[in-house]
């Protein structure tokens, strides 16, 4: 009886139990006409990674010659304690993604590395905008890319929006998801924890600006021992006090919502696609992309790809999942052992309806000359191929629309083939 | 006319709830051209500091709701445990049927659990009156008034957990007098049911009054030694353990009318002569005769004038207002300006914010909770749900309402900066939901504008997602201190 309990739990996952308001999977109630006309029902599950990821750091170049030249001590390699995971030769994924590994060895997981929105200033405000609008510059939009496509896509909608009047589209959803498609919304019962990169952020400033304040948070997060211990007016500002026991709050979390997400778009009844963002990727400050604050939450991203995976079933074959995030860093280590605000970085795709097992790069190289600007990784894909290539082939978005409204401005970006199996 | 942002901001801070955004009278620019001017005319408005709700009852018929709903709690258990009784001696009796026969007497609504969607009256009653207090500072001008209203009402503070009628406790003792008189305020406050209730005045017997010699039953001392120590002249200064009880024996009778006894006047205040102690009463070097209720209106009275209750309350509101420490200089002022003007409180209020002190000093005061909370509400233009406003106030320690003692929560910065741990959790769930609404540079202009460092637009600039950088906005020191 066990079994039929679990069973009712899981069908009850429908988007009527989406609701609509503060949420962090976003979701509509609108179904991919033309793919269900073809016998597909395909899922498409959409990751904003905000903060800007590290993509040497995630994917590294093990291949090239000027790598280890590059990052020294910080350059994931294919040695050491903990060796990157091979991919395709060249690449080595870090190890703190044996999912994502098994995955792309079972062809259903693909990078796609040096990619970048067509952004190439260095703000994450407008990055994201950009990210998230699809439009080719920042500024006052108030639809996003994945809203605009969802439109296409179901010729109906006024329809289906006038059969959901309830449905208005809530204050509070991020620009990606915001437009004319009324969006439904998920919170999970946990609420998203601060992440230690906005501790230490908030604890940076005090230090610099309020000493009784800084003493205040540090002996409200536990954390005084080790700051007296070290001698809190000789630290160095590089070297904050991490709070302890924040990631594994950070892994729950991930977890969480990523495999709810799964669950409702693996639901008969459930809506096909969503979005869902996860912050903490901007790593200026001790970095640790083997072993430290990166490896950590590259790993809690493994573990919510791995839920979706589990979550999803049998649909896991009918399914997209990208991870994209809105620029990459520099190819340098700055002072702090970190990295600072950067152009080119990967977009991860993972999925049964992939044809996986690839690493998609067109690769600019590391020497100083090969360098944007001499200081991050050039971009040679722009992503809106990549996911103007997703949406046509696996949503059956109409290839006009894709320049027209989806992508304004995008008419020589030609939609990247061959991503589905 | 020269603008002064700088002022203007800090007179937001300081003397109010923080700039609020998309406002035309509340915000930086709006009181530039003269912060102190601005200041000076809210306390001018026609019903500056009352609350006009006439949803929201008197403290007497809140009282008497909330003795009927418990009174008609307790006959429905009296009638649950009378028919278990019943049915207990029925099976006994006649063994297979009792229990069914018990069952098809029971009347159909017992048996239905509570509606969900229907709010018990205590909770009602508590949130409308809590809704009421949060919108009315959220949405003020600057709010000085407002702050006042909060200052008072934690200076003379009684407890939920006590009395019901903390709500109106506030806006019938404290709001009305918050631009008037201290003595009509003490006396308002100190009659107050809630008051006499919080503080155990009700129970009080003269021990040679009717009711005292009867039930042979005495004094409480509670409600005199908080009056003179707290409320009135401040600990250890010119009275004795000897005057605080023969204060207690003027107050004896002052009490509350049972709805138990009268239903229609039920919680309201009463004198009641039988449990007063008789004759005349000496205190602080004055002898009172003998008179009934007035008695105790004129120790009261004396008090209110006292110069030792000038400087209590003096030294009090700039604690409040300025420095953990305040300046002496300031100090003087106020007593003076309390003494002079028979504590006329707007006086005193006028007399604060045009103190050069007052403008002068650090911010180094920390923003409590329930401050903190309105503020960050404002810095985005909108209120914010009540209900949860009021729980997130409880999780950062200051628990609406609900004093841990009689001296109210603590004026002291050093108290509250422990609590920033939580503090921060609680902006990361705000920013969470709210931040993709707004430009967070925008933001930072409209609450913090000139008061802002350099490190936090910074750190709001670097910031790697809105959330992140609207935390920062609200965690920072610039807001926070005031």
């Amino acid at each position: 009886m066990r079994s039929s309990i679990q069973a009712a739990t899981f069908h009850a996952a429908t988007r009527r139990e989406l609701l609509l308001g503060s949420g962090v999977l976003f979701a509509w109630a609108f179904v991919p006409r033309l793919a269900r006309a073809e016998g597909r029902d395909p899922r498409f599950l959409t990751i904003v990674l905000r903060g800007g990821l590290d993509g040497l750091a995630a994917v590294a170049p093990v291949g090239d010659p000027d790598w280890v030249s590059l990052r020294g001590n910080n350059a994931l390699t294919l040695e050491g304690q903990k060796p990157g995971l091979p991919l395709d030769g060249f690449f080595a994924l870090n190890p703190a993604m044996p999912n994502v590994h098994r995955l792309y060895q079972e062809g259903h997981a693909t990078i796609v590395h040096a990619v970048a929105t067509p952004y190439r200033e260095r703000s994450h405000f407008d990055g994201q905008d950009m990210l998230e609008s699809g439009l080719p510059k920042p500024g006052a939009v108030d639809s996003g890319w994945l809203n605009r496509a969802l439109a296409e896509l179901e010729p109906s909608r006024d329809a289906i929006a006038s059969g959901r009047k309830g449905f208005a589209v809530g204050p509070i959803t991020p620009l990606v998801v915001r437009g004319a498609a009324p969006v439904l919304s998920w919170t999970p019962p946990r609420l998203q924890p601060v992440s230690d990169e906005t501790t230490l952020r908030v604890l940076d400033l005090y230090r610099h600006t309020d000493p009784a304040f800084a003493q205040g948070l540090e002996e409200g997060l536990g954390a005084a021992g080790i700051a007296k211990a070290g001698g809190i007016s000789d630290k160095r500002p590089d070297q904050p006090v991490i709070p302890g026991g924040g990631i594994e709050q950070v892994r729950a979390y991930f977890a969480e919502a990523a495999g709810a997400a799964a669950k409702f778009l693996a639901a008969p009844e459930g809506p096909r696609v969503g979005a869902l963002a996860f912050d903490g990727w901007d790593t200026h400050v001790q970095e640790g992309a083997v072993t430290g604050r990166l490896a950590d939450l590259l790993g809690a991203l493994d573990g919510a790809i791995a839920a979706i995976k589990t979550n999803m079933g049998e649909a896991w074959n009918e399914t997209v999942v990208t991870l994209v995030t809105e620029f990459g860093r520099t190819a340098r280590i700055n002072g702090n052992a970190g990295t600072d605000h950067g152009t080119a970085t990967v977009a991860l795709l993972a999925g049964g309806a992939l044809k996986g097992g690839r690493v998609i790069a067109d690769w600019p190289g590391v020497k100083e000359a090969d360098l944007y600007e001499k200081r991050d990784l050039k971009a040679t894909t722009d992503l809106r191929a990549v996911l103007k290539g997703l949406l046509r082939d696996h949503l059956r978005v109409d290839e006009r629309a894709l320049t027209a409204d989806i992508f304004p401005g995008s008419d020589v970006i030609a939609p990247m083939g061959g991503l589905l199996a | 006319m020269t603008l002064d942002s700088r002022r203007a901001a800090l007179a937001l801070h300081r003397f109010g709830f923080g700039p609020m955004l998309g406002s035309t009278s509340g915000s930086i620019a709006a009181i530039a051209s003269d912060p102190q001017a601005a200041l000076l005319a809210e306390l001018e408005a026609p019903k500056a500091g009352q609350i006009v709700n006439p949803n929201l009852p008197t403290s007497g018929a809140e009282n008497r709701t909330l003795f009927e709903f418990q009174y008609a709690r307790q006959a429905q258990m009296a009638l649950e445990r009378r028919r278990r009784e019943a049915a207990q001696t029925a099976a006994a009796e006649n063994p297979g049927t009792g229990n069914a026969m018990a069952m098809e007497e029971k009347p159909a609504e017992a048996a239905q659990p509570a509606q969900p969607d229907q709010m018990l009256p205590p909770r009602k009653i508590f949130l409308d009156e809590a809704g009421a207090r949060i919108r009315a500072a959220a949405n003020a001008n600057i709010g000085f008034v407002e702050r006042l209203v909060w200052f008072w009402s934690n200076h003379f503070c009684v407890s939920a957990d006590d009395t019901y009628m903390a709500g109106a406790y506030e806006r019938e003792a404290i709001r009305p007098h918050v631009l008037g008189h201290f003595v009509d305020m003490l006396q308002a406050a100190e009659g107050h049911p809630a008051m006499l209730e919080y503080l155990n005045n009700d129970q009080s017997i003269g021990p040679n009054s009717d009711e005292g010699i009867i039930r042979n039953r005495g004094l409480n001392e509670n409600l005199a030694r908080e009056i003179l120590e707290l409320h009135t002249l401040g600990v250890r200064t010119v009275y004795t353990q000897a005057d605080v009880t023969t204060f207690a024996k003027v107050i004896t009778g002052w009490t509350i009318l049972r709805t138990r006894d009268d239903p229609d006047h039920g919680g309201e205040f009463v004198f009641n002569p039988r449990m007063h102690e008789p004759g005349e009463q000496t205190l602080i070097g004055k002898t009172y005769p003998s008179g009934g209720v007035q008695q105790g209106r004129r120790v009261l009275a004396d008090l209110a004038r006292h110069p030792a209750t000038a400087r209590h309350i003096a030294t009090k509101l700039a604690r409040h207002f300025i420095a953990d420490e305040p300046p002496p200089a300031l100090i003087d002022r106020l007593t003076f300006r309390f003494f002079e003007s028979e504590g006329d409180l707007k006086e005193v209020a006028k007399a604060l914010v045009t103190a050069p002190e007052a403008w002068a000093a650090e911010r180094a005061k920390i923003k409590r909770p329930s401050e903190w909370l309105v503020a960050t509400r404002r810095a985005i233009g909108r209120p914010g749900n009540i209900p949860p406003m009021v729980g997130q106030q409880a999780q950062l320690g200051e628990p609406l309402w609900r004093p841990p003692a009689p001296n109210g929560f603590s004026d002291d910065t050093a108290a509250w900066l422990p609590g920033l741990k939580l503090r921060l959790q609680a902006a990361n769930a705000f920013a969470l939901v709210v931040a993709g609404d707004f430009e967070p540079r925008e933001l930072l202009d409209v609450t913090l504008g000139p008061l802002a460092t350099e490190e936090t637009r910074l750190a709001m600039a670097r910031a790697e997602s809105k959330v992140q950088a609207l935390t920062l906005l609200v965690m920072a020191p610039e807001f926070q201190r005031r």
